[in-house]
């Protein structure tokens, strides 16, 4: 029975705690690191495009992050964020949605990017914050976003896009849209104030929005045990009336599976659920980290050993789907179309100058049009100090 | 035409917004069918139905998110934050989402349509936790578009203006004039352009620039002025940002000289951005200082509020000293 509070009242005589670790929520594994299934465990129902395309994306999003880093390494590139360890978390989740689900990630998501259909072209130019990036050259390194492709521009501030998917999500749902919002987030982002305020805005307004953390143990250098007490996040969702479950994060199998039923019970219901993703970042948070001064490299070697990939790969290749020897030369192949990209991209001009002051309003303001021609009659004054936009100014 | 107060203006513009487009939304704490609590959402909720017109659980940063994300989506959400006081657990949702969602995507995803409402300004007897005014903090946020009120029909035109608007905008209404404003407003709908100022009374001596409430106060100087045969032109500013600086150059031009009056406290308050333009534009047209009437660089005080505030009288001061400079 509910009272004036909103909470069932059932009445105790004697003072007793609740201990803070009452509540254990048990984590889904379908896929073994052998390939195999778990005893009494069954695997989603995939065909094999969908396999294959998965398990593409997730050797695409590696290879990618290895050229990449290299990139940066070489000073090609400014910036870059891996996801290596954490491939089939975000290749998975995405998957089991449908082409027309929003999606809003934090940074590390580029499988579900990938997967979506964001073409190379696309990653490298956004890369290289070139003029044919869709982000116009105006975000560090992997803020990607595509509104054919419904993936939300990233924005770096931590967990700012949690309440916003509630409110995507309460729209798709007051348009009569059978689509739901994925919003992805770290276990260190769960700490910031509006992740607080997105579950219970979503919970109260009964939004079809799946919060899917991705729980990797690191918020750069602060470990989880530093970051909460409770019993990881999935329990905090319990808190807010909502559906929640917990996976194993490099089993992709159990991540698909596990955001299949999210899926469903978001867009029958409108409710929300959380899907906490265990896996383990097991690269740096960026280019700019160096993890041996917080962790020891046994502790990442255990983690190698729990790859993501490798456990889907053999459970394609015990199907038959996926030929054992096939790999090397696509992996070969992918880190030469990798390369012949960048070196097109990298070539490619920046942005126009126009670039500096449109898309702040709609249509700029009296007073950036001012600022921008002052700017240009500068650059002709002094071409050498600007040379990116002074043979181009008009 | 009808008579309005402030309040019943501003209510039915969004009456008005919400019958002409499915996709605009009021929400925010107290907003459903209690109609806020200052009933600028009154009956909203009763002829809109509980899915366009809701309660907010208690959190600006949810508010301002939601709000974000329901844009971003292609919807109109009207969020209220209940006081300008408590709008900065919202900043980062506002300052950092809000204004740059356009900019930071290239133009894939924007926030055009969404509007916060919410009332500032002091002469309640509120303290310093009901009677800030700070539109110079969002006034620094480029993305942003902010914009004052003085009077019924200013409100009405301006919040339509603001709802159909493609860009964010921070649309702050001048409490203490909710129901002490009042005046003839058209039923139908109208809107009043952003961005631009307007010259109320005309005059030669010297331009008195101020916006919302402050209006009144300054009208209340000017006729005192008057009365000295000072010869005032009367600028309400309406859009902070952005603002209307060939309108104020223009009478600057004219009279040689120019007090500007707000609530907020002086230091880094938008009069000194005003000033600082219209003595680059206006230098060798300006016969005396620029005047800034403000509020004390203080948290807005309580029991010496009349004291504090930028009133008519220090308004009436500022303009002599301009005027026999």
């Amino acid at each position: 029975m509910t009272n004036p509070n909103n909470a069932t009242i059932t009445s105790v005589h004697t003072a007793e705690f609740t201990a803070g670790d009452a509540l254990k929520i048990p984590t889904l594994r379908i896929l073994r690191d052998d390939g195999s299934l778990y005893e009494g465990a069954s695997a989603p129902e995939l065909d094999k495009v969908t396999a294959l395309k998965m398990y593409d994306t997730m050797v695409f999003t590696r290879v990618l992050d290895e050229r990449m880093l290299a990139a940066q390494r070489q000073g090609r590139i400014s910036f870059y964020m891996q996801c290596l360890g954490e491939e089939a978390a975000t290749v998975g989740s995405a998957a089991a949605l449908d082409d027309k689900d929003m999606i809003m990630a934090q940074y590390r998501e580029q499988g579900a990017l990938r997967y979506r259909g964001f073409t190379l072209e696309q990653f490298m130019n956004q890369l290289f914050s070139n003029e044919k990036d869709l982000g116009k050259g105006r975000q560090m390194p992997v803020h990607y976003g595509s509104k054919d492709i419904y993936y939300m521009t990233i924005s770096s501030p931590l967990g700012t896009q949690i309440p916003q998917a509630s409110g995507y999500a309460y729209a798709q749902k007051l348009r009569g849209l059978k689509n739901t919002t994925i919003c992805y987030f770290g276990e260190g982002a769960a700490s910031e104030g509006d992740f607080h305020a997105g579950l219970n805005m979503a919970a109260v307004h009964k939004t079809p929005v799946i919060f899917f953390c991705r729980n990797n143990g690191y918020a750069i250098s602060t470990p989880a045990n530093e970051q909460f007490v409770g019993d990881g996040i999935a329990c905090r969702a319990v808190g807010y009336g909502m559906k929640s479950l917990r996976v194993d994060g490099a089993d992709i199998l159990a991540v698909y599976k596990a955001t299949q039923m999210a899926r469903q019970h978001a867009i029958e219901h409108n409710e929300p659920v959380l899907i906490e993703s265990m896996a383990y970042r097991l690269g740096a948070h960026s280019s700019s980290d160096d993890p041996s001064g917080y962790r020891s490299k046994e502790e990442e070697e255990k983690w190698r050993q729990n790859d993501p990939i490798s456990r889907y790969r053999l459970w394609l290749i015990e199907k038959g789907w996926l030929n054992d020897s096939d790999d090397k030369a696509t992996i070969e192949a992918l880190r030469t179309e990798i390369l012949d990209a960048l070196k097109v991209a990298e070539k490619v001009a920046k942005p126009g100058i126009e670039h500096l002051i449109s898309d702040v309003y709609a249509e700029p303001i009296p007073a950036l049009q001012q600022q921008l021609d002052e700017l240009k009659a500068h650059i002709r004054k002094y071409p050498d100090a600007y040379p990116v936009t002074a043979g181009r100014l008009d | 035409m009808a008579k309005m107060n402030m309040l019943q203006a501003i209510n039915n513009a969004l009456d008005l917004a919400m019958a002409k487009d499915d996709s605009v939304v009021c929400f925010g704490e107290d907003v459903g069918h209690f109609g806020g609590v200052f009933r600028a959402t009154s009956k909203l909720q009763e002829k809109y139905g509980k899915a366009r017109c809701f309660n907010t659980p208690l959190t600006e940063q949810g508010i301002a998110g939601f709000a974000n994300g329901m844009a971003a989506q292609g919807m109109k959400p009207v969020a209220e934050i209940q006081f300008a006081d408590y709008i900065f657990p919202a900043f980062d949702q506002i300052v950092n989402e809000t204004a740059k969602f356009r900019y930071r995507s290239g133009n894939e995803f924007n926030v055009g349509g969404l509007v916060f409402r919410t009332p500032y300004g002091g002469g309640i007897a509120g303290g310093h936790y009901h009677s800030q005014s700070p539109e110079a903090y969002f006034a620094h946020t480029p993305g942003l578009k902010v914009v004052i009120p003085r009077d019924p029909y200013q409100a009405k035109g301006l919040l339509l203006a603001s709802i159909a608007s493609q860009d964010p905008v921070i649309f702050f209404e001048p409490k203490k004039l909710y129901r002490a404003s009042t005046g003839e407003v058209p039923e139908e709908y109208y809107e009043i352009e952003l961005g631009k100022a307007e010259v109320t009374q005309q005059g030669k001596d010297v331009t008195v620039l101020a916006w919302g409430a402050q209006m009144e106060i300054v009208q209340k100087a000017v006729e005192m002025a008057e009365k000295d045969g000072i010869s005032c032109e009367v600028i309400d500013l309406r859009s902070i940002l952005p603002w209307d600086a060939d309108t104020v150059a223009a009478s600057v031009k004219k009279t040689g000289r120019l007090v500007i009056n707000h609530e907020a406290p002086l230091t880094g308050g938008f009069a000194g951005e005003i000033a600082a333009t219209i003595q680059q534009t206006c230098f060798l047209y300006l016969e005396s200082p620029i005047e800034r009437v403000c509020g004390m660089d203080t948290p807005y005080p309580l029991a010496l509020e009349k004291e504090y505030v930028a009133d008519h009288l220090k308004t009436y001061e500022a303009i002599k000293r301009s005027v026999n400079f």
